[in-house]
């Protein structure tokens, strides 16, 4: 047993309302700069959609993800390391910058100065990255927005596979969800082991995953291995750029800024424990719908007194340890199993999960005719089909996604049987497989879901911090070489952050 | 003396400025060390263009490196020079060809695209027109070298490049008589040295063979504290 920590997030997709707060907070902080306008580290999507970039579920396009041979070994999607190295001069599965949107601005200037005419003046696109005037903006970062274009190009959407969307299409029976999305800081990360440069590594002490900036040459390869489409290529400084879970924030114990300005309160951030020495065969099962159980038997139980002095042996604080026993993560995702990870079925073990939404009975359960599974409306009843969530949460396995679904209603009903009927309804808990005392503790967290409660953070500790010593003199925290990079006699061809390389025409 | 500073000094000022500058580079400024793929912006022409430069100019690369630097009697062993001569030709000259045909797509590329054109540098124009000159007098060189198949102008060559090589006085006077294309393919070719460190082309240094044998995951563990002067 190899104990390793993580710091992991659940977003509960029940309470999103699509406000992309967390969006904004994080496209100000991270990637408000030339090179990177078109990426989002955090973006949320309109579901059923496409997505951003677009399609980016379809690994038969991107070849995103792990497959495993015949023989029970993994392997990139794109290939073993010879296929990928001989890539390396032209990669096919490149998204291309039209797959995600051409970022543009306004010319917001001709509002004050445009001269007296007939007509109002208006502020009209110019791309970010030619300079040029745009016509008409084809695409963005969020199209589909609350079932934006029509429904036959949404329903490329994968999540359809093995549902009979046709009847989705029409107003009575649509159907929408938000999913937020981010770097999933994977256990098995498909983007690392493609990097030809080595560049892309995991933290040991937290479980983040990164990329090298000076160690980075571009290679791209990261971009198209990455199934979940969250690493972008910075045009301008010619490196690949990723979420970075705000680690700066995660070491002084705090929230990342998605996490923190989060206004319906969705998402969890707490220590997982697992087992490194797990993670192979876990990502290797043969059945994809096992893939979900494999991940959670990778976890270790924090109270396990063997668990704790394996993880002192491997140097894991104390501090850790006892975050790791509040972790609200560990509660979401094993002791009550209503977080589920994306897409499982890409081998890479990702460590954000999601709470499957409940939706509205459909109308004709509303006229009395309601399915009743015991004292719960059939999951069957929602509006969202069980199967389309299975798609996107536990390759295809409708199991778990009901009995997340049936705990969350339980819930409810109890909660609401004890407020407005004044009875404890212990009855609709225990079909959902709830004890009394789950159940409070769910409703805390899930409908309280106070801060304390949803972030459990210990903060870095002093024998992890790197010294000092070697930052005097420097410029803090910059873009690539401290200090050089903004430098008017620069030698070696770097291009300023501070200023523009496209110029508006 | 204008020839002997081409031939006999500037050569050691190209690699000079092309090892130190790329370990400064290196050292100072990683974070400019990319190899500057515009591909995501836009990939006509690439699969084509790109993957026929790389792999002819490649060939070309370690055809010189091998055919200018290895002793003479070395390969007189296996092969007789007029037999070297024609090998260097027929496969420079497909290598080239194949190259040739790269470059034009991507200098069209980088000229006329105009999400390419827009953020792509000066420099980086600059070392593609100066490659497509370079390697344009490469391949007339082929057909000089056609006219004299005996091999004893390549001999002549291989002699200058081993004798800058091992740091002998006498290097320059050894091709006083070559074919101006040739003086001129080399003069180029050792700009292009010269201005290696400054352009994108560093990247010709990070070719990522480590990436067949390394594991598929990397975990880095935080550097232990380091101490300084005196412990107690």
């Amino acid at each position: 047993m190899k104990v390793r920590a993580q710091i992991a997030m659940v977003l509960n997709l029940d309470k999103c309302i699509g406000c992309h707060t967390c969006s904004i907070t994080c496209k100000n902080v991270w990637t408000s700069r030339e090179g990177v306008e078109y990426a989002w580290f955090n973006n949320v999507e309109t579901k059923p959609g496409i997505g951003y970039p677009k399609e980016w579920e379809n690994q038969d396009k991107w070849n995103g993800g792990w497959v495993r041979t015949s023989a029970g070994k993994l392997i990139p999607r794109a290939g073993g390391r010879w296929r990928l190295l001989s890539k390396i001069f032209a990669n096919p599965d490149l998204p291309q910058i039209d797959d995600y949107y051409e970022p543009f601005t306004f010319d917001y200037q001709h509002l004050h100065q445009a001269p007296d005419v007939a007509h109002q003046p208006t502020a009209r696109p110019r791309s970010l990255v030619t300079g040029e005037r745009m016509q008409k903006i084809e695409w963005g970062p969020n199209w589909e927005e609350i079932l934006g274009t029509e429904f036959a190009k949404r329903s490329v959407d994968r999540n359809f596979d093995a549902v009979q969307k046709e009847i989705y299409g029409t107003f009575e029976k649509t159907f929408m969800m938000y999913l937020p999305r981010l770097c999933e800081h994977c256990l098995n990360p498909a983007c690392v082991s493609a990097c030809p440069s080595g560049a892309i590594y995991k933290r040991e002490e937290d479980g983040i995953v990164l990329i090298d900036q000076d160690k980075c040459r571009g290679w791209r390869m990261c971009v198209s291995a990455c199934p979940y489409k969250k690493i972008y290529y910075n045009w301008k400084s010619g490196k690949s750029e990723k979420c970075i879970f705000c680690y700066p924030r995660i070491e002084m114990g705090e929230p990342t800024v998605c996490s923190e300005t989060c206004v319906g309160r969705i998402r969890y951030l707490g220590v997982m424990l697992y087992d490194a020495d797990r993670i192979e065969a876990a990502a290797s099962v043969p059945a994809e719908k096992d893939l979900y159980q494999a991940h959670l038997d990778i976890f270790l139980d924090p109270f396990d007194p063997k668990v704790i002095e394996a993880a002192r042996a491997e140097g894991i604080p104390d501090s850790w340890l006892e975050a790791a026993k509040a972790s609200p993560v560990y509660k979401l995702a094993i002791d009550w199993q209503l977080a589920l990870p994306l897409h499982p079925e890409y081998r890479t073990l990702p460590m954000v999960w999601y709470v499957p939404p409940l939706s509205p009975i459909q109308s004709a359960a509303e006229r009395g005719r309601i399915g009743m599974n015991g004292q719960l409306p059939d999951v069957a009843s929602l509006r969202i089909p069980v199967r389309y969530l299975a798609n996107l949460l536990t390759a295809g396995d409708e199991a778990p996604v009901v009995r997340a679904l049936e705990r969350m209603m339980a819930m409810r009903a109890w909660r609401r049987a004890r407020n407005v009927d004044g009875v404890e309804d212990h009855g609709v808990l225990q079909q959902a497989g709830l004890s009394v005392a789950q159940a409070e503790d769910m409703y805390r967290y899930l409908a309280i879901a106070n801060y304390e409660d949803r972030f459990v953070i210990p903060s870095a500790h002093r024998e992890y911090a790197n010294d000092a010593y070697g930052e005097r003199g420097g410029c803090g925290f910059t873009f690539g070489n401290g200090c050089s990079g903004d430098s008017p006699a620069d030698l070696f061809s770097e291009r300023k952050t501070t200023t523009y390389s496209v110029r508006p025409r | 003396m204008i020839h002997e500073l081409a031939f006999g000094v500037y050569p050691y000022i190209a690699i000079t400025v092309f090892l130190v500058g790329s370990w400064a580079r290196f050292d100072y400024a990683m974070y400019t060390w990319r190899s500057g793929s515009s591909q995501m912006l836009s990939d006509r022409g690439m699969r084509l263009g790109s993957n026929l430069f790389h792999i002819g100019i490649l060939a070309i690369f370690a055809g010189h490196f091998v055919g200018l630097l290895t002793p003479h009697a070395v390969y007189e062993v296996l092969i007789t020079t007029a037999q070297k001569q024609m090998l260097a030709m027929v496969v420079g000259g497909i290598a080239g060809a194949l190259c040739f045909a790269g470059i034009l797509i991507l200098l069209w590329r980088r000229l006329f695209n105009r999400r390419v054109r827009a953020t792509g540098s000066f420099a980086d124009v600059l070392v593609l027109v100066l490659l497509f000159a370079q390697l344009t007098l490469g391949l007339v060189s082929i057909r000089i070298s056609a006219g004299h198949p005996d091999g004893a102008v390549m001999v002549m060559l291989a002699d200058w490049a081993q004798h800058i090589a091992t740091f002998r006085t006498d290097a320059a006077s050894i091709i006083l008589g070559a074919h101006w294309i040739y003086k001129t393919h080399i003069l180029l070719g050792l700009t292009l040295f010269l201005l290696t460190p400054f352009t994108r082309l560093v990247h010709i240094w990070s070719i990522p063979l480590s990436y067949l044998w390394r594991p598929y995951q990397v975990v880095r563990r935080r550097q232990p504290t380091l101490h300084y002067g005196r412990r107690s």
